[in-house]
C-alpha cells in the first residue's frame, strides 16, 4: 500500500471523526451515568429502536460476563425501551429522533460516544440481538479475555456473526420477555461461509450462512456482511467505518493470521430470526432506515414467503463456545 | 532449617500480599521487593497489610523494567537481606508476585532438606537454547544494549543492526561462560552468598549491567562458577507461549494444577478466585509426595502454541486466512478428482462408492448447481447447491466442503463443462488425487443425438479446455497425485488403473475388485473420430482409435462383467 493510499485513508479517518463530532448534536442525554465509569470498565455501546422485549436478556447476559457499563442511543423507540433503560443503574442512556440512516446506522453516534467515553477502555459494540462467545466464556469472565489482550499486545478481537433460527416457521414459538432467545433460535449453519479479502481496508469480507442459502442463493454479492470487530481497546483517534465490520486504522482490521496459524477469535450469537423478525421486518421496509434502501429487508419478506423455514436437516444444535470452536468458526488461538 | 521467599512484585499487590502472608505464617521468611513505578500509596497499603507479621522485610526498590538490569539488583539486595536477617534459611526462593504455591510449604521444605546442597536452576548454554524469542541467543552477551525493547522498538533493531554490521563485539569477562535460563530459581545459602560475595563482582556487574535480559543468565551463569550441584530445571512451573510471554492460569486450569504436584505455578489471574482459595487454604487432602510432573500442563501449552503458529490445516475462517503457500495444507483431508469416469462407464458413481466406501458426488462444478452425492440441494455444513453461491468463491465451497466433511473421503466427477477456476488450487493441494482420461468427454458427444456441425463445435471447445486442464497437470508445481490416460489406453485394460485408484483410496485394502462398471457402448467410436477429423477438427486427447476396429474388450449387455475367474 502506497504512501497515497495510506493519506487517503487518514484522511477518511479524520473525516468520520469530523462527522461523528458533529452528529453529537442529535443525540440528547436522558440519563447519564458516566461518572461511574471507572479506569479499567469494561464497556458496551449499543444502538436501538423498539427493542423493549430483548433488553432483560440482553442486559443480563452482558452483565454476567462482567461488562461494568453500557451506553446506548435511543432512535426514537415508542415502546417504553426508554423508560425501562433509563432505570437501570449501569445504563447511560442517549436518545436521538434524527435519521438513523444519516447516521450511517448509527456509527456516527457511536463513534462520538466512543469517543467521548471509551477512550482507553475495552469497547464492546454490539446491537440488542447479538450475543458475544469468546474462548472461554463460560469459565472465564470477560476481564479475563481483556487482561490477556492487553498482555499480548492485542487491541481488536474479532467475532463473526453467526445466524441463529428456530426449526419450523419463525412465529411458531413466540419469545417471552427475559428468556434466552437460544432456547428457540438453537441452529446454525456450521460450514457455509465465504471468505474473502479486502484489500483497501486490509479485513476479511465474511459472507454465508443461511441467509446467504435461502435469500440471496441467487444474488451472493448482496449478502449481508458477517465479519465483525466488536471488541476493541479503544482510542479517540479510532472509528468505525461501517457498523462494526471494519476499523480505521486500518491495522486494527489484522484481526487474522496470514502464515497459517490462527489467532484468537470469537462469535456473535445473531438472536435476529425470532418471531418478531417479521413486525420488525415489516417496520424497517416501511422507514426505509436501512442498508441499501432496507433491500435486505425486502429480500427477506420474498424470502420468507416463499420457504419460511432456515432450519434444513445439516443445521447444527448450538451447545457452546466448544463446539464453534471445533466447528473452525472460531479460535482460541494461543490462549489456553 | 527452612526456605526463604523473595517476591518480585510489580501488580496486584492484594494477591502477593496474600501469598506472602501464606508464606510467613507457615514459618518461611519472605522478602517483597516492590517495583518502584508502582504508586506511593499501594505500596504504603501492602506494608500496612503486612506489617503484623515479623519475618517479612520490604527491599530497596528499583525500576524493574523487562528485559533490564533493574530485575538483576532488586534480586541481589533483597537476597542480601534475607541471608542476612534470616539464618535460619538454607534455601532461597525467587518467587514474582503472581507464583501461587501448589504444594504445602512442608512439601516443599521436606523435599529441600532431601537435597540440602542442591541448586534447582535452569542454566543451560546459548548453543543448546532453543526457546530464546527475536533470535539474539549468544548476542545477548556481544552486543550493547541501551534501547529499550519494549518502548524503542526501532532504535533497539536499529543499534543491534548497526552493531551487526560493524562487527562490534563486547568482551566476555574472563573465566564467564554465558548460560541462560529460566529467572525463576531456588538457591542454597552457600551458592547465594557465594555469588553475592563474589571477588569480582563489581566487573561482572559491570558487564551484565549491558547484556540483555540479564535476569535470565545473571544467576543461571554465575551458579556454574561457584555450585557444587546444579539440578538444571527450574521448580516454578512456568510456561511461554511463541511471543515469550508467560502463559495465565484460570479457574479452569484448577485441576490442572492440582495434579501437576509442581511446587509454586506462574502466572496466575489475580482474579482466579478459586484457584487462590483452593490453594491458600490449609485444609488441602494431601496428595503423595512426588517429583514435580507437569505432562498434562506441557501439552495443553504446546497444543495452544502450535494452534498460534501452525493452525488447522485445511480450515479458512475469520482469524486465519493463511497466504498462498502458507496453508500448511490447502484442503483438510484427502479427495479424488475424476475427469472422464463418469463419461466412460455407466453408473459409475454407484460403483465407485461401492467399491471405495467413500462418498461420491456428481460434477460439483456443474454450470447449472452442485450435484452433490444423491442428489442433495443441501449438504453437510448446510452448503447450498446454488452455483451462484458456489462460483461466488469456488476456493471457499471446495475448502468448506473438505473441511466440513473431515473423516470422510469425497471423490466428484470433473470435467471441461464445469468451472475450472480452482484448476491450479486443486493440482497444487498435496490432498486431492487427480485421475484423468483424456478425451473422455468425446463419448457422451458421439451418443448424443445432436446434429454434427454442432458436435464438431463442441468437442472443439472441450478440447481446448481439457488440454488447458492438462497442461496445469503437468506443471512442475502440481503437489496432488495426478494420474492421466488416454481414452484409448484406458479401455485397452481398465482394470488395472482402477485397481490402482481404488487402492490408493483405500479403507478395504488388500482385496481385489470383484465387480468392474459396466462401459459405455464404443463400437463406431473411432469413425466417429474420424469424422471429426473429415470436418476439419483434430482430436488428439484420445489417444489411438484405428477407424472400423472396435476396442478390444467388447462388454456384453448382458450379464455382469465379472473379474474373478
Amino acid at each position: 500500500m502506497g504512501i497515497w493510499a495510506r493519506y487517503r485513508l487518514r484522511l477518511a479517518r479524520k473525516r468520520w471523526r469530523f462527522r461523528a463530532f458533529r452528529k453529537r448534536r442529535e443525540l440528547v442525554s436522558l440519563a447519564n451515568r458516566t461518572r461511574a465509569i471507572r479506569p479499567e470498565s469494561i464497556l458496551v455501546f449499543s444502538t436501538l429502536r423498539n427493542e423493549r422485549i430483548r433488553l432483560p436478556f440482553f442486559l443480563k447476559y452482558y452483565r454476567d460476563l462482567g461488562v461494568n457499563h453500557f451506553l446506548i442511543v435511543d432512535n426514537d423507540s415508542d415502546d417504553g425501551s426508554r423508560e425501562y433503560l433509563s432505570e437501570q443503574p449501569d445504563v447511560s442512556l442517549w436518545t436521538s429522533r434524527h435519521s438513523y440512516k444519516r447516521a450511517r446506522f448509527g456509527a456516527d453516534w457511536l463513534n462520538w460516544l466512543q469517543m467521548r467515553h471509551g477512550h482507553d477502555h475495552w469497547c464492546l459494540v454490539v446491537d440488542p440481538d447479538e450475543f458475544f462467545v469468546y474462548p472461554f466464556c463460560d469459565t472465564r469472565p470477560i476481564r479475563a479475555l481483556t487482561d490477556w489482550l492487553d498482555a499480548s499486545n492485542i487491541k481488536s478481537f474479532p467475532a463473526m456473526l453467526l445466524d441463529m433460527y428456530p426449526k419450523g416457521p419463525l412465529d411458531a414459538q413466540p419469545y417471552r420477555e427475559g428468556q434466552d432467545p437460544f432456547e428457540i433460535a438453537q441452529y446454525f449453519d456450521s460450514g457455509n461461509y465465504i471468505f474473502q479479502r479486502n484489500a483497501r481496508f486490509g479485513n476479511l469480507w465474511v459472507q454465508g450462512g443461511p441467509r446467504a442459502r435461502t435469500f440471496f442463493a441467487e444474488a451472493p454479492e448482496k449478502a449481508p456482511a458477517l465479519n465483525k470487530i466488536p471488541l476493541v481497546r479503544w482510542s479517540r483517534d479510532y472509528a468505525y467505518v461501517s457498523s462494526t465490520h471494519m476499523l480505521l486504522p486500518r491495522g486494527l482490521n489484522q484481526v487474522f493470521d496470514e502464515w497459517g496459524g490462527e489467532k484468537a477469535s470469537g462469535i456473535l450469537l445473531h438472536a435476529k430470526f425470532l418471531d418478531t423478525f417479521a413486525a420488525k421486518a415489516e417496520e424497517e421496509m416501511r422507514r426505509g432506515q436501512h442498508y441499501a434502501a432496507s433491500a435486505e429487508y425486502k429480500a427477506y419478506k420474498a424470502g420468507l414467503e416463499a420457504q419460511p423455514d432456515l432450519w434444513c436437516k445439516w443445521s447444527e444444535k448450538y451447545i457452546n463456545w466448544r463446539q464453534l470452536e471445533i466447528l473452525g468458526l472460531m479460535s482460541k488461538g494461543n490462549w489456553a | 532449617m527452612t526456605v526463604g521467599f523473595i517476591m518480585l512484585c510489580h501488580t496486584a499487590l492484594d494477591r502477593a500480599a496474600q501469598v506472602a502472608r501464606h508464606w510467613a505464617e507457615r514459618n518461611c521468611p519472605v522478602v517483597i521487593h516492590v517495583d518502584r513505578r508502582v504508586a506511593a500509596r499501594s505500596f504504603a497499603k501492602l506494608q500496612a497489610d503486612l506489617q503484623d507479621l515479623d519475618n517479612i522485610r520490604f527491599s530497596g526498590r528499583h525500576a524493574c523494567e523487562w528485559g533490564t538490569w533493574g530485575i538483576v539488583s532488586a534480586s541481589q539486595e533483597a537476597a542480601t537481606l534475607m541471608l542476612r536477617d534470616f539464618p535460619g534459611v538454607r534455601h532461597v526462593y525467587l518467587a514474582s508476585g503472581s507464583c501461587l504455591p501448589l504444594r504445602p510449604v512442608q512439601d516443599m521444605v521436606a523435599y529441600l532438606d532431601e537435597r540440602p546442597k542442591t541448586d534447582f536452576i535452569e542454566s543451560v548454554t546459548t548453543e543448546d537454547v532453543g526457546w530464546t524469542v527475536g533470535g539474539l541467543d549468544f548476542e545477548r552477551f556481544t552486543l550493547r544494549f541501551p534501547f529499550s525493547w519494549r518502548k524503542q522498538r526501532s532504535l533497539f533493531d536499529a543499534y543491534v543492526w548497526l552493531q551487526r554490521k560493524v562487527g562490534f563485539r563486547r568482551q566476555v569477562p574472563n573465566g564467564i561462560a554465558p548460560h541462560l535460563g529460566s529467572q525463576w530459581w531456588c538457591l542454597t545459602r552457600q551458592t547465594l552468598s557465594a555469588i553475592l560475595e563474589h571477588p569480582e563482582r563489581a566487573t561482572i556487574d559491570r558487564y551484565f549491567q549491558k547484556v540483555w535480559i540479564p535476569d535470565e543468565s545473571y544467576f543461571q551463569t554465575l551458579v556454574r562458577q561457584v555450585s557444587v550441584s546444579v539440578e538444571s530445571r527450574s521448580l516454578t512451573l512456568s510456561k511461554f507461549d511463541f511471543q515469550g510471554k508467560p502463559h495465565i492460569f484460570y479457574d479452569d486450569h484448577l485441576q490442572l494444577l492440582r495434579r501437576s504436584d509442581c511446587f509454586v505455578a506462574r502466572k496466575i489471574w489475580p482474579q482466579a478466585n478459586k484457584i487462590y482459595a483452593a490453594f491458600m487454604s490449609d485444609d488441602r487432602t494431601r496428595q503423595a509426595s512426588s517429583e514435580p510432573n507437569p505432562g498434562k500442563i506441557d501439552r495443553l501449552f504446546a497444543k495452544a502454541v502450535e494452534r498460534r503458529t501452525k493452525g488447522r490445516p485445511g480450515l479458512y475462517m475469520q482469524s486465519r486466512m493463511p497466504n498462498e503457500n502458507w496453508e500448511n495444507g490447502r484442503t483438510a483431508g484427502p479427495y479424488s478428482v475424476f475427469c472422464g469416469f463418469a463419461d466412460v462407464f455407466e453408473n459409475f458413481e454407484i460403483w465407485l462408492s461401492k467399491a471405495s466406501g467413500t462418498r461420491v458426488h456428481g460434477h460439483l462444478f456443474a454450470p447449472d448447481r452442485v450435484h452433490y452425492a444423491g442428489g442433495e440441494h443441501v449438504y453437510n455444513g448446510a452448503l447450498s447447491d446454488s452455483a451462484a453461491l458456489r462460483d461466488y468463491s469456488p476456493k471457499s465451497f471446495l475448502s468448506g466442503l473438505i473441511w466440513n466433511t473431515r473423516g470422510e473421503r469425497q471423490c466428484f466427477q470433473f470435467g471441461p463443462n464445469d468451472d475450472q477456476t480452482l484448476n491450479w488450487f486443486i493440482s497444487g493441494d498435496g490432498n486431492a488425487q487427480i485421475s484423468v482420461i483424456s478425451g473422455a468427454w468425446a463419448v457422451p458427444l458421439f451418443h448424443s443425438n445432436r446434429n454434427f456441425s454442432e458436435i464438431r463445435r463442441e468437442a472443439a471447445r472441450m478440447q481446448k479446455v481439457e488440454q488447458d486442464y492438462l497442461n496445469i497437470l503437468r506443471s512442475t508445481y502440481v503437489k496432488a497425485r495426478v494420474r492421466i490416460w488416454s481414452l484409448a489406453d484406458f479401455v485397452e485394460n481398465p482394470m488395472e488403473p482402477l485397481q490402482t485408484i481404488i487402492d490408493e483410496i483405500g479403507p478395504r485394502q488388500g482385496r481385489r475388485l470383484t465387480e468392474a462398471p459396466r462401459m459405455a457402448d464404443l463400437s463406431g467410436f473411432g469413425q466417429f473420430l474420424q469424422n471429426l477429423r473429415n470436418q476439419g477438427m483434430q482430436p488428439i486427447l484420445m489417444g489411438d482409435f484405428p477407424v472400423g476396429d472396435d476396442p478390444a474388450p467388447k462388454t456384453s449387455r448382458r450379464g455382469r462383467p465379472y473379474l474373478v475367474k
